[in-house]
């Protein structure tokens, strides 16, 4: 058994935090240059030059790459031969967040209360945390600081399996096109097919978490997730939507067994400012 | 070419805009978003006066991070605007004369920008490092309580943005969409 002090997990989770909305990471940035390149529409190739410019300059000065700095976000994996000591687990990760958003200077964007006082918590606090139990005696830490201007225009929807493969496609493409310029283009998209009502959800995010250099290894979902881009760069929404041939710089499905009655499927947007950083303990 | 244009706006800069033109903006403005919004139209409907005058102004749909040591204001991007479109043509029938912010808007918005002879300006969404450097200066107006969110004077210096859409109601973002959409 592996003996971990929380204010470990608090330090790292203060870190990548920071890390996270300061540096987009060069997978990213090296997408949106090769977008610009291909980019047919002059007003987009010069919205896809300031994002670069934005970011590099965002990085170089450590402030955030965009203003909404977003709800906090968590993915650990816990080996289950870890055993945590010092304090409660789950308030070690607020207290990162907390301090990441203070000394960070990022903003506080969580409200207490989704419909009656709508207070701003000041520390941006609770973060949103999903666990998994893995084997080993390790902590992988994934923050992803995710702005609702992209998750807004998320959803979510169960099918009868009749729909088939081509009504999955119509629906997400047909969501892609709802979004348009609120989320902030070119976007990633992390789309969860199959499970349940909630898992369906959660793949979907884990997919925005595999950022623009990973695609699906099963050749069947890696073909679809190919054939939606170019679909969804078809839509002419283009840079920030003022019209272009980028639109989107990834789609990445995740899919996992379900119901014999159903095909769930879960779209999460992100925005070009998909912001996420990792860490190991 | 960018044109360059000083704050507040007059009526003829407003009719020499036209949707596409890249604009830089200079002087001041307000900012508010969905809590400020909030409470200027419920101000409004009790028939009271608001804190802030709003004719001739430029609101920015904006809540800034916090201003680290070295920089005036944090990141400072705009936020999406249709949020906004219930509130919108009451505050231009009041007499605001431009508003910044991302995303296309409501007919009804679109219709009051023409009555008005208002225009909407796009900034980029996710440019808030950059935007940050156009801000030279940031104060509280109004509704302070609200953090971020409060009403804020901002002074600015070559802030860019897009005529989004112009006081004869064109619409950028369809007509450039248009021209790259592939069936
Ligand atoms: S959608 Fe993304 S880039 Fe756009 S304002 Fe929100 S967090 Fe920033």
């Amino acid at each position: 058994m592996r003996i971990l002090q929380t204010s470990l997990l608090t330090q790292k989770v203060k870190e990548l935090f920071i890390e996270a909305n300061v540096d987009i990471g060069p997978s990213l940035v090296d997408r949106l240059r090769s977008a610009m390149e291909a980019e047919a529409s002059p007003i987009g190739k010069n919205v896809l030059a300031k994002i670069i410019a934005n970011d590099e300059y965002a990085k170089r000065e450590k402030i955030a790459i965009c203003q909404d700095t977003g709800v906090s976000v968590v993915f650990i994996d816990i080996g289950q031969d870890v055993h945590f000591d010092g304090g409660d687990f789950n308030e070690a990760i607020h207290e990162g967040v907390r301090q990441a958003y203070k000394e960070g200077y990022l903003r506080k964007s969580v409200v207490s209360d989704p419909l009656f006082d709508r207070k701003n918590t000041q520390d941006n606090t609770p973060a949103i945390i999903h666990l998994r139990i893995i084997p080993g005696n390790e902590v992988l830490i994934k923050v992803m600081p995710k702005g609702f201007g992209s998750e807004n225009m998320s959803t979510l929807k169960l099918f009868a399996p009749s729909v088939g493969i081509e009504g999955v496609k119509r629906f997400i493409i047909e969501t892609i096109e709802k979004a348009g310029p609120n989320a902030c283009p070119p976007m990633i998209v992390g789309v969860g097919i199959g499970g349940t009502f909630e898992q369906a959800a959660l793949i979907a995010k884990r997919a925005v978490l595999r950022g623009p250099d990973h695609p699906n290894l099963d050749p069947r979902y890696y073909e679809l997730e190919k054939e939606l881009l170019d679909l969804a760069n078809r839509l002419g929404i283009g840079p920030a939507g003022m019209g272009g041939s980028t639109t989107v710089l990834a789609v990445n499905i995740e899919h996992h067994p379900t119901h014999i009655a159903s095909i769930p499927v879960a779209i999460n947007i992100s925005c070009h400012a998909s912001r996420h950083a990792e860490g190991v303990l | 070419m960018e044109k360059k244009i000083q704050l507040p706006l007059d009526e003829e800069t407003i009719l020499s805009l036209h949707a596409g033109d890249t604009v830089l903006l200079s002087g001041t403005l307000i900012t508010g978003r969905d809590a400020a919004h909030l409470r200027l139209i419920q101000t409004l409907e009790k028939g009271e006066d608001l804190p802030i005058e709003l004719k001739g102004e430029v609101i920015y749909y904006v809540g800034p991070a916090p201003a680290s040591p070295n920089h005036f204001v944090g990141s400072a991007g705009p936020t999406s605007s249709y949020r906004m479109d219930p509130f919108t043509p009451t505050l231009l029938d009041v007499g605001l004369k431009g508003i910044i912010g991302k995303g296309d808007r409501s007919q009804r918005v679109i219709d009051a920008l023409v009555r008005n002879k208002a225009v909407y300006f796009a900034a980029i969404g996710g440019l808030g490092a950059l935007i940050a450097q156009t801000i030279t200066k940031s104060e509280v107006l109004a509704y302070a309580d609200l953090g971020t969110e409060a009403i804020h004077r901002f002074w600015i210096e070559d802030f860019p943005v897009v005529v989004a859409i112009d006081a004869y109601g064109n619409n950028l973002y369809q007509i450039e969409q248009a021209k790259y959409r592939k069936e």
